[in-house]
């Protein structure tokens, strides 16, 4: 039975090859050779689908193979030769040409797949050698040069390499890696040299993950698709009793067979799911991680986009964008004071100004003896360096500490709080020295995503943030948005969330997928935003932007609608096909071979539309990677 | 409890999805069956004890479905 199937398309040529001589020969007149050809073929072409319907048969399995199988031996009984042969031919040929567009349209997922990696080089027993993947377990250490795929999930223990992280990602703009940072299974070390130290190994590093979740997503269905679904079960069998009762009743078995072949739904059942395999296909190549056929059915839906600010709307990496200073002390000199102060400071921002003192070279020893100090919560931090007494924070610590504030300084703060900056107070020894000024970027592409979405059809727009007023405030104008709420907690953006829906909206959250679990989790539609996608975000967000892009949300909601679109053009397709068909036999003006071409060609027509979706939009998101970057102390 | 995924050849017909998931769930000692259609895969839990991993593969062979790789884990 398997060399069967090992042959089907040497026998499907063969008989296309003796259809033609049968045709031919009946022109010149010879009826017996005509006659002889199209028995030879109906017979060739019939074994492949009489096995499969003689399996499905032993399995008690009703298959369309069996209704075709049925209607030939009707055809033949009836010694309508042509017909069973072209019959026979044109399902055979049909299955092979829908085996080759769908496998186009799984290909986005295949392509994904094949860049896995198959071997890594470790060290073991102080030597390099390579070995599958497979026996690499965490903890090993793990070379990658030149041209190389990283194996593991893991850290970057020594070297430095830009890396291609288009399997991650969807972008293919290396990104440099140096010790410390983070590298993903499935990348590709473009140029440079790095030694890693692998955590996360087989199915658990991201790209698995990735996998994994992308393979179920293109399994899961819309509600169109278990509407379809249920009418093709139906459809099938009704459509097998009406050729019985017509062949009781007319006695027409031409009739009652030609039903039998257009019984087979084809391109109601097939037409739907191309559209979803295709669309959500396209997202993952993309790097947006959509989880199933029914979330883009709701994403296509959505007019209310509600955005949380830092790490979604801004870079959420607080950069310091200026140092002023009110004594005789130089800005380096005061910043690198206040960095060893904050060498206490597990806050963020007082992290960010360790590393702008770093990243300046001024020297802030990290390792030597604990700084003497004390972290005041909620205002800053006081610590004694070389001597001098510092007071590092908000003003609240400045009145506290009985630090009086110039009308100058004062000023200026609120001057730089109304850029969208966070003003830290640095005092030594009570006299208030400078003011440096933190801010964290709106990112490159978010007006022009924005612009994007709105035009694609979402509404309205809503910001809501943890951070000060006047911060906010400044975001919102920037961008254009509809309004924005400052100073909340995840419950009160969860309740905003809650209400909008009441109102009426579908709305989808998008946040950094962490501290906007509550929110995302209630919304119709959660977007998370991760940076190689975390563990967290890919759990309880409905749709993952993996390359951290507000340009992939547009792509997503965009690509949502012209799925649904697609899969709306395919629905209306199939369902013509059939009233045709029906409407054709009743009236008598389609026979078997015509019916069975007509399935076919629906069948193909809905795939190739399909087809269309693997291409989508590719144009739009190349020109987001042509935004330019803005320094940060531009702004 | 075993788990399995055997790779197949491209299917095309939805309906192949029943004939082989009903069949092996229907073979003793396998616990759940699932078809992916549009990968073209099996995945399968299974008792080891009562059935082998390469009952259940001859078993999709003879449905008519070449099995291209396995892996058991």
């Amino acid at each position: 039975m398997e060399t069967i199937n090992k042959h089907k398309n040497h026998i499907t040529a063969i008989s296309f090859g003796l259809l033609l001589i049968g045709f031919l020969a009946s022109i010149m007149g010879s009826g017996e050779i005509s006659d002889l050809a199209l028995i030879i073929a109906t017979i060739l072409a019939s074994i492949p689908i009489f096995v499969k319907a003689y399996q499905a048969l032993r399995m008690k399995a009703f298959s369309i193979d069996l209704l075709v199988s049925i209607a030939v031996l009707g055809a033949v009984y009836l010694q309508d030769y042509t017909e069973s042969s072209v019959v026979t031919f044109l399902f055979l040929f049909g299955d092979y040409l829908e085996a080759r567009t769908l496998e186009k349209t799984r290909s986005s997922l295949k392509e994904l797949v094949d860049m896995a990696p198959q071997e890594a080089t470790v060290i073991r027993g102080g030597e390099a050698v390579i070995i599958p993947v497979e026996a690499v377990v965490a903890g090993d250490q793990v070379i990658v040069r030149s041209g190389g795929k990283v194996p593991v999930d893991g850290r970057i223990l020594s070297g430095q390499a830009a890396l291609n992280e288009a399997a991650i990602t969807g972008e293919s703009i290396p990104a440099t890696k140096r010790a410390d940072d983070r590298v993903f299974s499935s990348t590709m070390v473009d140029n440079g040299y790095i030694e890693i130290i692998a955590e996360k190994v087989g199915n658990d590093t991201t790209f698995a993950k990735i996998i994994e979740l992308v393979e179920e997503a293109q399994e899961s269905k819309t509600k169109t698709e278990k509407f379809l679904d249920k009418f093709s079960s139906i459809y099938t069998p009704a459509i097998v009793i009406l050729s019985i009762l017509v062949y009781v009743i007319t006695r027409d078995l031409r009739l009652a067979i030609t039903f039998l072949v257009i019984a087979c739904p084809g391109a109601l059942v097939i037409g739907a799911p191309v559209s979803s395999v295709a669309g959500i296909g396209n997202g993952a190549k993309n790097g947006v991680l959509v989880k199933g056929g029914e979330i883009i059915d709701t994403f296509s839906k959505v007019d209310m986009i509600i955005f949380d600010k830092t790490g979604t709307l801004t870079k959420g990496k607080p950069e310091v964008t200026a140092i002023k200073t009110f004594t005789k002390r130089s800005e380096n000199e005061l910043l690198g004071l206040v960095a060893r102060a904050e060498t206490i400071s597990e806050h963020h921002l007082g992290q960010t100004i360790v590393k702008e003192a770093l990243a300046r070279r001024l020297h802030v020893p990290l390792n030597s003896a604990p700084v003497m100090g004390e972290v005041v919560k909620g205002s800053g931090i006081l610590a004694t360096i070389n001597g001098h007494t510092l007071a590092v924070g908000n003003r609240r610590l400045m009145d506290s500490n009985h630090i009086p504030l110039s009308q100058e300084a004062a000023e200026y703060a609120e001057g730089q709080e109304k850029a969208g900056n966070t003003a830290i107070f640095a005092a030594v020894d009570g006299e208030l020295e400078g003011i440096i000024s933190i801010a964290d970027q709106i990112r490159e592409d978010a007006h022009a995503a924005l612009k994007a979405m709105r035009n694609s059809g979402i509404k309205k727009m809503i910001m809501l943030t943890g951070d000060n007023r006047h911060t906010a405030e400044l975001v919102a104008r920037k961008l254009g948005l509809d309004d924005y709420f400052a100073e909340l907690t995840p419950e009160d953006k969860a309740n905003y969330v809650k209400k909008q829906k009441e109102a009426g909206h579908v709305v989808a959250m998008a946040g950094d997928g962490i501290n906007d679990a509550p929110a995302i989790a209630v919304a119709d539609i959660g977007l998370a935003m991760g940076e190689g996608g975390t563990d967290v975000a890919m759990e309880t967000a409905d749709i993952v932007l993996m390359a951290d892009k507000l340009m992939q949300m547009s792509h997503a909601y965009s690509l949502s609608k012209a799925t649904m679109r697609n899969m709306k053009q395919n629905t209306t397709l199939a369902v013509l096909t059939v009233v045709v068909l029906l409407i054709g036999v009743l009236i008598g003006s389609v026979h078997l071979a015509a019916g069975m071409f007509i399935h076919e060609a629906s069948v193909l027509l809905v795939i190739l539309n399909a087809m269309r979706l693997i291409r989508f939009n590719n144009r739009r998101t190349k020109e987001s990677r042509k935004v330019p970057v803005i320094h940060p102390y531009e702004i | 409890m075993t788990k399995a995924v055997f790779q197949l050849e491209p299917l095309t017909c939805p309906s192949c999805i029943k004939k082989i998931e009903t069949t092996l769930n229907k073979t003793t000692g396998v616990e759940s069956t699932r078809v992916l259609f549009n990968t073209s895969k099996v995945k399968i839990e299974f008792d080891e004890v009562q059935v082998k991993a390469s009952k259940i593969e001859e078993t999709i062979k003879k449905l008519g479905y070449p099995v291209l790789s396995s892996k058991v884990s």
